[in-house]
């Protein structure tokens, strides 16, 4: 019911707003929140308890209790006191069967109190261990915080913002406010962020206000993430603030979960904030001050207050709430029983100290406050207001007060003081065990309200002081948080190539390579494309190929400490293959090397491995510190690889330069224009054919493809390319090989020079050239036409002694052929192997060398 | 790991930003012994104090440099440009 307008309400009475609330049609005014609206219209019931299924309505109507969790438009538990209204939301109830009325499994709470002792389902649901999955399915439904739409897909975008601050100001309170105005005064760069959302828009000078937005915590280096509903933002500041305040704390007696039970701060909310008459007669018990406060506004509006019970005068023995239909109806305090339909009950505050124990502050026990309180802050972290204990007076109520009925001291998990000191008695007996094993604290309001019962409870039942007891561990967040937030919009950059477009014109299926976007095929049938290389003329974008300068008077030794190979002899125009290897042996890349002149060197590296491989060498000669500076331009240069037997007339078409087999030969490089393009022309051969390797400036890359085309070359894929390669025996480094495989292994043992003075790997290498290695990698030939998968075990006597890395079927060599690693003695050409396929073990050999053209005269042509 | 690092060049920066390679360690010398050469490659002191440490600015300028941490506090005592050609490798 609502009162007559007064001053300082936050509703505007000209603005209806109307919404669904557990079906039924409800109406507020704008400044509501969906809690309080519900509320004005005589809802009273907004969820129903974790294990017992027990009716719970408003208790402290700020965002910490779990009494107000519900499914608000598919989101599940939203705390509907602090949410804002909004226009045709649908609010529903959640963990309920039937209705939030009526709820079936509240008749848990009727028998279940014997069977659900505390700790129940770590002892019973385990035999028989077959019917687990049903226990489960009964266990997740019956209990629980609200369903998730598996298939809601995206319903939000949520995004992550990186800020910085001077001054970061956790808290609208007046300790806040204050402190945040202070640090204005001598700069900029002051932040204010608070749970509240009535502060949005507050105006103080100098400072920007945030809200409502949650600091979910404080990490090293001053970094706290701030919940603003769909923005994270991650706040560096050089201060952090924390005025945070204090949480109301409820007191445990029985019946202390009924509706009609709350706390001062949510009375005094809805009376204020909201203009609304709570109840008709209200009792008031309070620990602290706060109770005669409330019950001045409560007289104020209009409720009866015929007593106010202060603890600190009285001590009763007896405290019972008793009702009817889930309602408190009166307060029985030693046998004097007073009727009431709201029962205001205050255990004191407790600073909310949660960030700055996060932070890295010690908690004490302060047994004149009778709370805990941060002490020892560490630097760069201040606390200001009644966080610290300033303003609290003394609180020291029954840590649980006698009589009949459940006497909940945890709300969020329907744990109470029966469960606590049966866990005590089980010999739980330390606070951190005890937590555990009842879930007391463990909660959405994270110990918000029941940290301090729990250790006040623990206290009296061990016998132990507060102070020896210490609390539980403070983690973040601090407050629940959308998953959703943590995780950020799903954003995963594609690199695409200069010639990226075409391909897709061209419809070629794209696949991702790494980071990359790559054509896998331009049509149904990839031995297409491999044919027409073989026979004629194709065109493949290779320019996902890292490519690396490296230039300077000492340019040439640095190579040399880098790889196996030798580069001082090589002249200027000509190309080397080389394998990067680590100092423990192992392969790590591989590419080419290309002198361009005395102290230029063009490298490049596999698609995945560039930014690896320039780092690398960027690491090195930091250690070395040799003269050469190393530039990474896989960006700026695009490369495609032209091939088949054609390739040299159609090259020799688009240049003046002469390529012809005498003036260009393999393994040459050569600067020459192709159709007008600055072209860096490489004679290799991946795919086995005559073929050459055309570097070039990015921008000219749809232009010089097109080129490429309009001569005859046919596009092939990713997939034609494993096809050609594996023809010709190609490792593909990561592919083939892993991060056990070193250069004696994989069958390149005329790779290393162990001459050379010094190179990354070599100590490794000399003693790999001195050991017989265990396995090999070797080429094999199926003896049927089936296909194994890549992984496929090599078996050898019934036992898996090697793996397949890579098998395509091969038109060329008329069989399905592959890559594998085989036991040393199984290593010998023409070797028969087995190869499980499906299940079934087929015949393989062993083919040294490669299957098709083995002398390489097609590329060497 | 959320703590701030110091590049020689562009100042303080969330450590996310960086490659961690690892502690500075020994590389030996010509013809190690297979004992020398493998507690090289494949051990650690990873002490729990202060250590030197290799740091690359990744998706900053790129900047290889030394940092004296303490893995215990996550404390960074001190960043170093390399000197070239006196550097161990890790």
């Amino acid at each position: 019911m609502r009162l007559e307008p007064r001053s300082g309400e936050r509703i505007d009475r000209s603005k209806p707003v109307s919404f669904s609330f557990a079906g039924w049609k409800v109406a507020g005014f704008e400044g509501d929140t969906l809690g309080s609206a519900a509320f004005a219209a005589g809802k009273r019931v907004f969820s129903r308890s974790f294990k017992y299924h027990r009716p719970r309505g408003l208790l402290c109507c700020s965002g910490h209790c779990p009494n107000c969790l519900m499914t608000v438009d598919g989101v599940p538990n939203v705390r509907v006191c602090t949410e804002p209204i909004r226009e045709g939301a649908v609010v529903e109830g959640q963990n309920v069967r039937w209705s939030l009325d009526f709820d079936f499994m509240s008749v848990t709470d009727k028998v279940g109190g014997p069977f659900t002792p505390v700790g129940f389902y770590y002892r019973t649901f385990i035999r028989p261990r077959r019917l687990w999955p049903f226990y489960e399915k009964f266990l997740r439904s019956a209990a629980g915080l609200g369903e998730l739409d598996e298939h809601a897909g995206y319903s939000r975008r949520y995004d992550t913002e990186h800020r910085k601050a001077r001054v970061l100001v956790v808290g609208g309170g007046p300790a806040g406010r204050a402190a945040a105005l202070a640090a204005a005064a001598s700069g900029d760069g002051v932040v204010l962020v608070d749970e509240d959302a009535s502060l949005n828009g507050m105006q103080l000078d100098g400072v920007e206000v945030l809200a409502p937005a949650r600091a979910l915590g404080i990490w090293e280096g001053g970094l706290v993430p701030v919940d603003a509903g769909t923005v994270l933002y991650r706040f560096r500041a050089a201060r952090i603030i924390v005025a945070t305040g204090a949480i109301e704390q409820p007191l445990v007696f029985p019946g202390n979960d009924l509706i009609g039970v709350m706390l001062p701060g949510g009375v005094r909310r809805l009376v204020n904030d909201f203009s609304i008459k709570p109840g008709n007669r209200a009792i008031v018990v309070a620990a602290d001050d706060e109770g005669f406060e409330v019950a001045d506004d409560l007289s104020e509006a209009g409720v009866a207050v015929p007593r106010v019970i202060d603890l600190r005068e009285t001590r009763p023995r007896e405290l019972v709430a008793q009702g009817g239909k889930g309602r408190v109806r009166r307060l029985v305090v030693d046998g004097e029983s007073f009727d009431c339909d709201l029962l205001v009950a205050s255990g004191g505050r407790q600073p909310a100290y949660s960030l700055l124990a996060q932070a890295g502050a010690r908690i004490e026990f302060d047994s004149e406050l009778g709370v805990f309180v941060p002490t020892e802050l560490p630097s760069g972290v201040e606390a200001v207001g009644s966080v610290t204990g300033d303003g609290l007076g003394k609180v020291d109520p029954e840590p649980a007060y006698g009589g009949k009925g459940k006497c909940f001291v945890c709300v969020c998990e329907d744990v109470t003081t029966k469960d606590m000191k049966r866990a005590i008695a089980e010999g739980f007996d330390s606070i951190e065990l005890a937590k555990r094993y009842t879930t007391t604290t463990m909660g959405p309001c994270q110990g918000k309200l029941c940290h301090l019962p729990s250790i006040r409870l623990y206290s009296k039942e061990t016998r132990v002081y507060e102070a020896a007891i210490g609390t539980t561990t403070a983690r973040p967040p601090w407050a629940p948080v959308e998953l959703g937030l943590l995780a950020g919009r799903e954003l995963t950059p594609a690199r695409r190539t200069s010639m990226h477009w075409s391909h897709a014109e061209a419809g070629a299926t794209i696949q991702w390579a790494g980071p990359w976007k790559r054509p896998y095929a331009y049509g149904e049938k990839p031995e297409d494309e491999v044919r027409a290389v073989h026979e004629s003329l194709g065109v493949i974008d290779v320019s996902t190929l890292g490519k690396l300068f490296v230039e300077g008077p000492e340019a040439v030794a640095l190579l040399e400490r880098l790889y196996p190979n030798r580069f001082g002899d090589m002249k200027s125009g000509r190309i080397r293959y080389g394998v990067l290897t680590s100092d423990a042996g192992r392969i790590m890349d591989d590419g080419t090397i290309a002198r361009l002149a005395d102290d230029l060197y063009y490298v490049t590296t596999t698609s995945t491995g560039a930014d690896a491989v320039t780092a690398w060498f960027e690491w090195w000669n930091a250690v070395w510190g040799y003269e050469a500076e190393i530039v990474n331009v896989t960006g700026a240069i695009a490369a495609v690889n032209l091939a088949g037997p054609q390739s040299r007339d159609a090259l020799q078409r688009l240049t003046e330069a002469d390529v012809s087999a005498e003036a260009f030969k393999y393994l040459d490089a050569q600067e020459i224009d192709v159709a007008g393009v600055p072209t860096l022309a490489l004679r290799i051969g991946f795919v086995g054919e005559l073929g050459y390797e055309l570097h070039f400036p990015s921008p000219a890359g749809e232009y010089l493809w097109g080129q490429l085309v309009a001569e005859g070359a046919r596009p092939f894929g990713l997939e034609p390319q494993r096809i050609l390669r594996l023809e010709k025996g190609h490792v593909i480094v990561g592919q083939d090989t892993d991060s056990e495989s070193n250069l004696y292994s994989a069958g390149m043992s005329w790779l290393p020079k162990l001459d050379k003075d010094d190179f990354v790997g070599k100590y490794a290498l000399e003693h790999f050239a001195e050991r017989e290695e265990k396995e090999r990698l070797v080429g094999f030939t199926m003896e049927e036409d089936v296909l194994p998968a890549e992984g496929a075990q090599i078996v050898v006597e019934g036992f898996p002694a090697g793996r397949v890395t890579s098998a395509r079927r091969s038109e060329a060599v008329g069989s399905v052929i592959g890559l594998a690693w085989v036991p040393t003695d199984r290593a010998k050409n023409g070797t028969r192997v087995e190869i499980r396929v499906d299940r079934l073990l087929r015949g393989a050999r062993v083919t040294h060398g490669a299957f098709f053209d083995s002398a390489g005269q097609r590329m060497r042509s | 790991m959320s703590f701030l690092l110091s590049c020689p060049f562009c100042g303080p920066r969330p450590v996310d930003e960086y490659a961690y390679f690892g502690e500075v360690t020994k590389r030996p010398g010509p013809s190690p012994t297979l004992r020398e050469l493998t507690d090289y490659v494949y051990f650690r002191d990873n002490v729990a104090g202060v250590q030197r440490e290799w740091w690359q600015h990744r998706s900053g300028c790129g900047e290889w440099f030394l940092a004296e941490r303490d893995t215990r506090t996550n404390e960074v005592l001190e960043v170093i440009l390399p000197e070239p050609g006196r550097n161990s490798p890790a």
